[in-house]
């Protein structure tokens, strides 16, 4: 037969907006993810990544705009889109009448495998997600992160091309998240196509190649983290705490150091290609900070540039 | 109407099948399930044989409309019948789906994949059959093993059981759908009492004031009942298609208006 071109876009996303009454979730964005691509959406709380990612899941139909995954239409075929997608969502949504290694099977039927695939598939995807021990486990007494786990595994139970993940580590402790970047790390390895929300800028720094930062139903910027980092942002940071002091009485005086200063409710971001410099600067002026910290730039920063406010609250 | 024609071509056994699969895999690791099961099908044996029997023993006998004249118990046991159909149905298609819908999310999980919400009330449907038939083939057998029916009849009734479990759970399926939370569902249980009470199940509905007979025609479980106990005493004749009709417009006005809003509900 024909081959299709391999370099046209898994997802291509033309002024989509979704609507729910007079509220505009997301209001006409553009995006464009390549096959092997690991994009992300980061953005606050109600920025309108979750929504975005119901309209590129076939769950929930655009108000507006044009929407094509691996070039079709989801109003039109959906069911055909769905059968090629791993969709993990924000809330786990796990069977709990079945068992770990059942929900797997369960759902692989879903997609039409045999019962002796969906059981050949549950074993290695048990393997995969590190849930092999707890294959006859109900869902309920699992962690945190091995729900998760088992939601990721589940999500690849068709051997999708294009895996979609919604805060896939949020709520989670340190060492959970690092194990699921880890396993999400080895799928993007294979060749997977990622697309994540996050409201973590570490785990869009290590995961994403691309990202959109999104907020208020809008994207107010793309491209890498490094891009995104060099463009909007210096590439150090120094953090001061002025103890009684507020921030925002002492950002006067600090005029002249660095790019420019950033008052928080807590303390002052003073953003310079030289943080030791900048700090040598403030001492010499004779402030007297009660904490100073240099660090690079991050995407956090970033997103406070762009918008004026933190991504996690 | 031709949407509804497209619609329908799309469908796929395979994934009915996956969604009765779920079901299955549900019923087999949970063991409470089981008592639930079997207390749905104690219920109309029990009424069978406290009215029935205890009942019958005052009432004696009673002349049909054909003129026939048979004992209490035969004129009550496939009314009960009916009634174990309806129920075995309504329990699976109406609290256990509501559950799922609502509070388990597990139609949402499902919807991620290629099954539609058609092939979910579908599945949904064929699961509450396999109980309701369940309950309404063992209620057969102890129908014909107390003589209050032939072998023959009664294997024939069980198709007609079998429409009127599509029936009800279908529109209780259409209802779950409509519910805001659990106090509803005391509504919906005072609902299937009234109907159970009046619907030409414990007397003939000629025997009713005509205004009550004619509201009663109207109401599902009495097609219900006349179907079955039409079936069930070998009184065949042309009306009965009539019932047979009006189930089967409930059966598919049920299922569309499940689909349609599940996915209303579910895919804002
Ligand atoms: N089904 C819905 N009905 C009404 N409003 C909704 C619905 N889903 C999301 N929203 C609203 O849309 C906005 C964006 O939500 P969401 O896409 O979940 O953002 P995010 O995932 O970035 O936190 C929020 O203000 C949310 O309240
Ligand atoms: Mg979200």
């Amino acid at each position: 037969m024909f081959q299709l071109v391999s370099d046209q876009p898994l997802i291509l996303a033309r002024g989509l907006a979704k609507r729910f009454g007079d509220f505009t979730a997301v209001d006409g964005i553009d995006v464009s993810v390549a096959p092997g691509e690991a994009f992300g959406f980061l953005g606050p709380n109600g920025a309108g990544k979750s929504s975005t990612m119901r309209m590129i899941s076939c769950v929930s139909l655009p108000t507006s705009g044009e929407l094509r995954i691996f070039g079709m239409d989801p109003a039109v075929d959906g069911s055909a889109i769905r059968a090629r997608l791993g969709v993990c969502p924000q809330l786990d949504n796990l069977d709990p009448d079945l068992s770990v290694r059942e929900n797997l099977t369960t759902y692989a039927r879903y997609f039409g495998l045999s019962r002796a695939e969906a059981r050949r598939r549950a074993d290695e995807l048990l393997e995969f997600a590190r849930l092999t021990e707890k294959a006859g486990s109900r869902v309920e007494p699992l962690s945190g992160g091995m729900k998760r786990r088992l939601t990721i595994a589940r999500a690849m139970v068709n051997d999708p091309e294009l895996v979609l993940l919604d805060e896939p580590t949020t709520g989670l402790d340190p060492q959970a998240r690092h194990l699921l970047w880890e396993r999400l790390f080895r799928l993007k390895q294979q060749g997977t196509t990622l697309v994540l929300t996050t409201h973590y800028m570490d785990e869009a720094e290590q995961l994403c190649d691309r990202l959109v930062v999104m907020d208020g139903g809008r994207i107010v910027a793309e491209g890498s983290p490094r891009a995104l980092i060099e463009t909007y942002s210096t590439a150090e940071v120094v953090e001061l705490r002025f103890g009684q002091i507020r921030p925002a009485d002492i950002v006067g005086k600090l005029e002249g150091i660095g790019e420019r200063a950033d008052p928080l409710p807590d303390r002052v971001l003073l953003y310079t290609a030289d943080g030791d410099a900048a700090v040598a600067e403030v001492t010499r002026r004779g402030l007297q900070p009660s904490s100073v910290l240099v660090r690079r730039s991050t995407l956090e920063d970033v997103f406070l540039h762009l918008t004026g406010r933190t991504l996690v609250d | 109407m031709v949407s509804t024609m497209l619609a329908v071509r799309r469908l796929a056994p395979r994934r009915v099948g996956a969604v009765i699969n779920r079901n299955m895999g549900a019923l087999r690791s949970g063991p409470s399930y089981w008592l639930v099961l079997l207390s749905g099908f104690f219920e109309p044996l029990l009424y069978l044989l406290s009215i029935g029997v205890g009942v019958g023993a005052l009432v004696g006998e009673l002349r049909l409309d054909s003129g026939r004249v048979v004992s209490y118990a035969v004129f009550v046991a496939p009314a009960m019948l009916a009634v174990s159909a309806m129920s075995g149905a309504l329990a699976e298609t109406t609290f256990n789906f509501f559950f799922k819908m609502k509070y388990q999310k597990t139609f949402e999980a499902i919807l991620a994949t290629p099954v539609r919400p058609m092939e979910i009330a579908l599945g949904e449907l064929s699961w509450a059959l396999v109980r309701g038939s369940l309950y309404t083939g063992v209620f057969l057998v102890v129908m014909v093993a107390l003589g209050l029916a032939s072998a023959g009849w009664a294997l024939l009734a069980f198709p007609a059981t079998i429409l009127v479990g599509l029936a009800f759970g279908a529109v209780g399926m259409a209802v779950s759908t409509l519910m805001r939370g659990w106090q509803d569902f005391d509504l919906l249980s005072t609902g299937q009492f009234a109907l159970f009470l009046f619907s030409g199940t414990f007397s003939p509905v000629g025997d009713y004031p005509a205004v009550l007979e004619a509201l009663v025609q109207a109401t599902p479980l009495y097609h219900a009942v006349e179907l079955v106990r039409g079936v069930v005493l070998g009184e065949l004749a042309a009306g009965l298609l009539v019932h047979v009709a009006y189930l089967a417009v409930m059966t598919v006005a049920g299922l569309l208006f499940a689909a349609r809003r599940l996915e209303r509900l579910l895919c804002p």
